[in-house]
C-alpha cells in the first residue's frame, strides 16, 4: 500500500485481542517481504470524529513505522461497546446489585432484630404521674355533746356536720390535703349513762359497745368542766378504743359557728395527738425527700423501716450455768403477752416467733463496781459495744432474709450480780434495758434475791416472764414504731395491758404505714423506670411488666381509698403495691448484660462484617461511578 | 469485730488473688477467687500469714468465706451489691443492708486503667460499679459508702462515681503500679500488698473508741512506703473527712436507746379479747 492510507479494524473487544489487530493491520498494509516493523507506537487516544461509531467510547492508535522509511498509521480503535457488552459482566453486575440489596433490605434488619433485648412494655406515663403526688386523706370524726355542755338553744343547732380542710406541702412534689369530716350531735341516753359511771376505764368499754367506729375514724366525747370523770390536771382522755372524752368548759352565751370556732382547736389536737401531725408524715414519707442531708432523726423515726414478715426471737443468755439454773416459761408468755399483740397487727405483717437458750454467752463489756449502790454497772457510753460479740451466737434462720428482732434476757453471772444499767445522766435505769433500732433489745435481769443459801449451786431460778414481758412489749412496740413518741401533759392515754395494742394506735399505725408505702413504692417504680430507660440492654421479661402493672394499679387504688376514707382498704392496696415493685426492682434477672464500651463493640464487629461488606461496597461504587460516566458521555453528546 | 476486718484485708491481699470484701460494719460477705490456704502447694496448710516471720495467721477460725472460687464472678458481685439474687440465696451471702447501714468495700487483686480483673476471664469496669452504686443509692441501700481499692491504677476506678455520699480510697493513681510487699522465699510468692500491709498495721492500733477520723486514714502509706501514691475522692460526701470516725466504717458500734417506758400486763387476766 503506498502513501499513508488508513485501515480501520474497528475492534469491539477489550484486551486479549488487540495483537491479532496489530497483525492484522500490519498484514493489510504489508507491501512487500522486505518491509518489516520497526516499531510500533502506541497512542491511547480517541479516534477523531469519523471513526467514532456510538457506544464506543475509548480508543488506541497504533503508529506503525516501517522500515521502509515510510510509516503507516493504523488506527485501532479499541473500545468498549456497552451495547453488546458480554454476558458475564452483565450478570457479575446484576449479582453485584442483588447481593448489595439482600444485605441491605434483608440482613440489616434481621441483626437489629435478633441482637435487640426483650423488653415488654411498661406504663411509663402512669409512673412519671406518680412522681408527683397530691394525696387526701380523709377522716370521720364524731363529736357528741354530753348532757350539760350545751344550752338548749345551741342544741337545736344540732346534728350538723362539717368539714375541715388543711393542705401541708411536703415539697414540691408531694402535697398531702387532709379532710375532717366533723358530724357533731348529742349523746344519746344510753351515752349519758354510760358516762356516768364509777371510772373512766368502765366509761370507755361501754362507750365503744355503743357505738361501732369503723377503722380510721374517731368519736371524742365533750363532757362539761364539772364533770368529775377524769382526774385533775387532764383534760383528754384517750382510751383503748377509738373514744376520746375531752373536758372541756363551754361559753352557755354564744352562738353555735363561736361555740365550734373555740372547740375546733382542741379538737384538732385531740386528732393531731393520736393520728398524726405533719413531722409524723414527713419522717414516714421520707423516701420522697430527695438527697439532703442526713439530720438527727427523731425517736418515732429512728424505729421505723417497717417490712412485711418479721422474725422476732426470745434468747435467755445464761453466762454461768454453774451458778444459775435459770428456767423460763416462754411460750406461755408469750402466747399469753406478745401474741394478742400480733395478731391484731396479722393484717399488716406475719410475724413468726421463736426462742433459745444460749449458755456461756458473755457480754463484751466488762462492768464496773459501783460503790455507792453496791453493785456493778453499764454505763451508757459502753451500751452500743454490747451487741456485737453476742450477735455472732444468736444465729437466725438461714434460708429467709427476713428482718429478725432479738430480745435478749441477760442473767448476769454471780460474780457480777447485781447488774444495773445507767443512763447518761449516771442514773440507774428503772426496766433495766436497753435497745437499738431495727435490731431488738437486751434486758438485765438480776436474781439478787434468791442468795439465801451461797453454798448451794447452781440456784434454781424462775424467771419472772411478767415483769420481763412487760419490757419486751414495750421494746417492740417502740422498734415497730407503734408506741407514740410525745404524749401532751394533760392527755391520758389508757394503757392497752394485755391486750398489747389499742385500736387507735393500730389506726395510726396504719396511716403512717400506708403513706410509707405509697412513698416508697412510688420511688421504687419511678426509679426503676428511669434505670430501664436509661440502660438499653436490660432484658424486661413479662411478668416483670406484669407486676409493675400491679403495683400502678394498687398504688392509684390505694390513693383513691386514702380519698374516700377506707383506711383498711388503703393499707391492703398500700401493702399489694409495695410488694410488687419491690418484687419487680429486685428481680434477678434485672442485671444488665455488662457494660460494653463502644471500642469493644466494634471490634466484636468489624472481623463479622468486613470481609463481607468490602467487596460489595466496592462494587456498588464501581458500578456508580461507571453508571455516571455513561451519563457523562450521554450528557455530552447532546 | 473488726480484728476480724484487719486478718481479712490481710489475707485477701495476699498473692494477688481477686478478692472482695463488703460489709455493712456487722456483717461480712467475703468474695474470694481462689483459697490459699488449702492449696496444695501451701506448705502450712489452712495458714496464710501476713509476714515472714509467721506472726499473725490471718486465715484463722472467723474467716467465713460466702462466695468462693467459680463463684466470684462480676454478675455475682453485682448482684450482691443491687440485691438481685435468687430467692433461694441464704441470708449470709446477701448484703442485708437498709438506709441506715454504712457499707465498706474493699477490693484486691489485678486491674488496670477502668478495670479490675476477676478470675483471668472478665473484668468489672469503673462504669459498671458506679452505676451498681446509683442502684443501691436509688433503693436506699446505704447511708454512707466506703471505697478502698489495692490494685495497679486503682484511682481510675472511682473516677467514675456520681452517687453521693460515697468515699473511697486507692492505693495507686492513674498510671502507677500498685506494689507487694515482700516475698516469701520458701513459698516462692510475694505475702501481701504494700498499702494493705500498712493500712492493717494502722488498723491494729485503732480500738472500739478510738477518735481517729478519715484524715488519718488518707495518711497510710505515703510515697515513701508505698512507692505508689495513694489517692482519695471524698466530693460525693456529704460530711467532712475530719468529723467521720474510722470506727464508721470499722468499728462495731450500734445506735442504742436506754428503755424508759415499759409496758402494764396484768398476769391475772387470762381471758384473751375477741378482735
Amino acid at each position: 500500500m503506498k502513501g499513508g492510507s488508513k485501515s480501520k479494524v474497528p475492534v469491539s473487544i477489550w484486551c486479549g485481542h488487540q495483537l491479532l489487530e496489530v497483525l492484522q493491520c500490519i498484514s493489510s498494509s504489508w507491501t512487500g517481504p522486505d518491509l518489516s516493523v520497526l516499531a510500533v507506537r502506541c497512542y491511547p487516544t480517541l479516534p477523531p470524529r469519523y471513526l467514532q461509531v456510538p457506544g464506543h467510547f475509548w480508543g488506541m492508535a497504533l503508529a506503525l513505522t516501517l522500515r521502509s522509511n515510510r510509516s503507516q498509521t493504523c488506527s485501532i480503535p479499541l473500545t468498549i461497546n456497552t451495547k453488546s457488552i458480554t454476558p458475564e459482566k452483565q450478570r457479575g453486575k446484576y449479582a453485584a446489585l442483588s447481593i448489595a440489596a439482600m444485605v441491605i433490605v434483608v440482613g440489616l434488619p434481621l441483626w437489629w432484630k435478633t441482637t435487640e433485648t426483650y423488653r415488654a412494655s411498661l406504663p411509663y406515663s402512669q409512673i412519671s404521674e406518680l412522681d408527683t403526688l397530691q394525696l387526701q386523706l380523709t377522716m370521720e370524726v364524731d363529736v357528741i355533746f354530753t348532757k350539760g355542755t350545751l344550752t338548749a338553744e345551741q342544741q337545736n343547732k344540732v346534728p350538723m356536720s362539717q368539714t375541715q380542710e388543711n393542705y401541708y406541702k411536703m415539697n414540691d412534689k408531694t402535697g398531702l390535703r387532709y379532710r375532717y369530716e366533723m358530724k357533731y350531735r348529742t349523746a344519746t341516753v344510753m351515752e349519758d349513762s354510760a358516762l356516768r359511771m364509777e371510772s373512766v376505764q368502765e366509761a370507755d368499754v361501754s362507750l365503744s359497745q355503743l357505738n361501732e367506729s369503723p377503722s380510721g375514724s374517731l368519736v371524742i366525747y365533750v363532757i362539761p368542766e364539772t364533770s368529775g370523770l377524769l382526774p385533775d390536771g387532764i383534760n383528754v382522755y384517750m382510751g383503748i378504743y377509738r373514744t376520746a372524752i375531752l373536758r372541756t368548759s363551754l361559753h352557755k352565751e354564744a352562738k353555735m359557728e363561736e361555740l365550734l370556732s373555740v372547740i375546733g382547736p382542741k379538737i384538732l389536737r385531740i386528732i393531731q395527738t393520736v393520728t398524726f401531725t405533719n413531722n409524723d408524715i414527713k419522717a414516714s414519707m421520707s423516701d420522697r425527700v430527695p438527697t439532703g442531708k442526713f439530720t438527727k432523726e427523731s425517736l418515732a423515726d429512728s424505729m421505723r423501716a417497717f417490712k412485711s414478715s418479721y422474725e422476732i426471737t426470745f434468747s435467755l443468755l445464761n453466762p454461768d450455768p454453774k451458778s444459775h439454773d435459770l428456767h423460763w416459761d416462754i411460750e406461755e408468755a408469750v402466747d399469753k403477752y406478745i401474741q394478742p399483740f400480733l395478731d391484731k397487727l396479722s393484717g399488716v405483717a406475719n410475724f413468726s416467733v421463736d426462742s433459745q437458750i444460749l449458755y456461756y454467752a458473755i457480754l463484751g463489756v466488762t462492768p464496773r463496781y459501783d460503790k455507792t449502790i453496791s453493785s456493778y454497772t453499764l454505763s451508757a457510753e459502753s451500751l452500743p459495744h454490747v451487741i456485737n460479740p453476742v450477735e455472732a451466737r444468736l444465729g437466725s434462720n438461714a434460708a429467709s432474709s427476713n428482718p429478725v428482732l432479738n430480745f435478749l434476757l441477760y442473767v448476769p453471772d454471780y460474780p457480777h450480780c447485781p447488774l444495773y444499767i445507767k443512763d447518761q445522766n449516771g442514773a440507774t435505769v428503772q426496766s433495766n434495758a436497753f435497745h437499738s433500732p431495727r435490731w431488738g433489745g437486751i434486758m438485765v435481769y438480776n436474781v439478787n434475791e434468791k442468795y439465801l443459801d451461797n453454798n448451794r449451786f447452781p440456784v434454781q431460778v424462775n424467771i419472772d416472764t411478767v415483769r420481763v414481758m412487760e419490757v419486751f412489749l414495750a421494746q417492740l412496740r417502740l422498734l415497730l414504731g407503734v408506741q407514740l413518741a410525745y404524749v401532751p401533759d394533760d392527755f391520758l392515754m389508757e394503757s392497752p395491758a394485755n391486750q398489747g395494742l389499742t385500736d387507735w394506735e393500730l389506726d395510726r399505725f396504719l396511716w403512717l404505714r400506708t403513706l410509707e408505702n405509697i412513698a416508697t413504692a412510688t420511688t421504687t417504680l419511678t426509679s426503676l423506670a428511669q434505670l430501664l430507660d436509661e440502660i438499653g440492654n436490660i432484658v424486661i421479661y413479662d411478668k416483670i411488666a406484669s407486676q409493675v402493672y400491679n403495683a400502678v394499679i394498687s398504688v392509684q387504688a390505694a390513693i383513691a381509698e386514702l380519698e374516700a376514707g377506707n383506711l383498711g382498704f388503703a393499707f391492703q392496696s398500700s401493702k399489694e403495691a409495695i410488694l410488687a415493685s419491690e418484687k419487680a426492682f429486685f428481680d434477678p434477672s434485672l442485671l444488665h448484660l455488662l457494660y460494653f464500651p463502644d471500642d469493644q463493640k466494634f471490634a466484636i464487629y468489624i472481623p463479622l462484617f468486613l470481609p463481607m461488606s468490602v467487596p460489595i461496597l466496592l462494587s456498588l461504587l464501581k458500578i456508580a461511578k461507571e453508571f455516571r460516566e455513561r451519563r457523562n458521555m450521554a450528557k455530552k453528546k447532546d | 469485730m473488726h480484728h476480724e476486718l484487719e486478718k481479712l484485708f490481710g489475707y485477701m491481699s495476699e498473692f494477688d488473688q481477686l478478692p472482695a470484701c463488703m460489709t455493712d460494719v456487722l456483717h461480712i460477705v467475703l468474695m474470694l477467687a481462689d483459697d490459699m490456704a488449702c492449696n496444695h502447694r501451701n506448705p502450712k496448710p489452712a495458714t496464710v500469714f501476713s509476714h515472714k516471720n509467721m506472726e499473725l495467721n490471718v486465715y484463722g477460725d472467723d474467716v467465713e468465706v460466702d462466695y468462693r472460687g467459680y463463684e466470684v464472678t462480676v454478675e455475682n458481685f453485682l448482684r450482691v451489691l443491687t440485691g438481685r439474687l435468687p430467692a433461694s440465696t441464704p441470708r449470709s451471702k446477701r448484703l442485708l443492708s437498709d438506709d441506715r447501714s454504712n457499707i465498706l468495700i474493699y477490693m484486691t487483686g489485678h486491674g488496670g486503667n477502668g478495670f479490675l480483673k476477676f478470675q483471668d476471664s472478665e473484668e468489672i469496669t469503673n462504669v459498671e460499679l458506679a452505676d451498681a452504686f446509683e442502684q443501691m443509692w436509688q433503693k436506699r441501700r446505704y447511708n454512707e459508702l466506703l471505697f478502698i481499692i489495692d490494685t495497679c491504677q486503682g484511682a481510675s476506678m472511682y473516677e467514675r462515681f456520681y452517687s453521693p455520699n460515697i468515699m473511697a480510697l486507692a492505693s495507686s493513681q492513674v498510671g502507677e503500679d500498685s506494689l507487694s510487699h515482700q516475698p516469701d522465699l520458701a513459698i516462692g510468692v510475694h505475702l501481701m500488698d504494700r498499702y494493705t500491709f500498712y493500712l492493717l498495721e494502722f488498723l491494729e492500733d485503732i480500738h472500739p473508741a478510738s477518735q481517729s477520723n478519715m484524715n488519718d486514714l488518707f495518711k497510710v502509706c505515703p510515697k515513701s512506703q508505698c512507692v505508689s501514691t495513694p489517692g482519695h475522692r471524698t466530693d460525693l460526701f456529704q460530711r467532712n473527712p475530719n468529723s467521720v470516725l474510722i470506727t464508721d466504717f470499722f468499728g462495731s458500734v450500734r445506735k442504742v436507746e436506754i428503755t424508759m417506758s415499759t409496758m402494764k400486763l396484768n398476769p391475772n387476766n387470762t381471758e384473751r379479747t375477741e378482735m
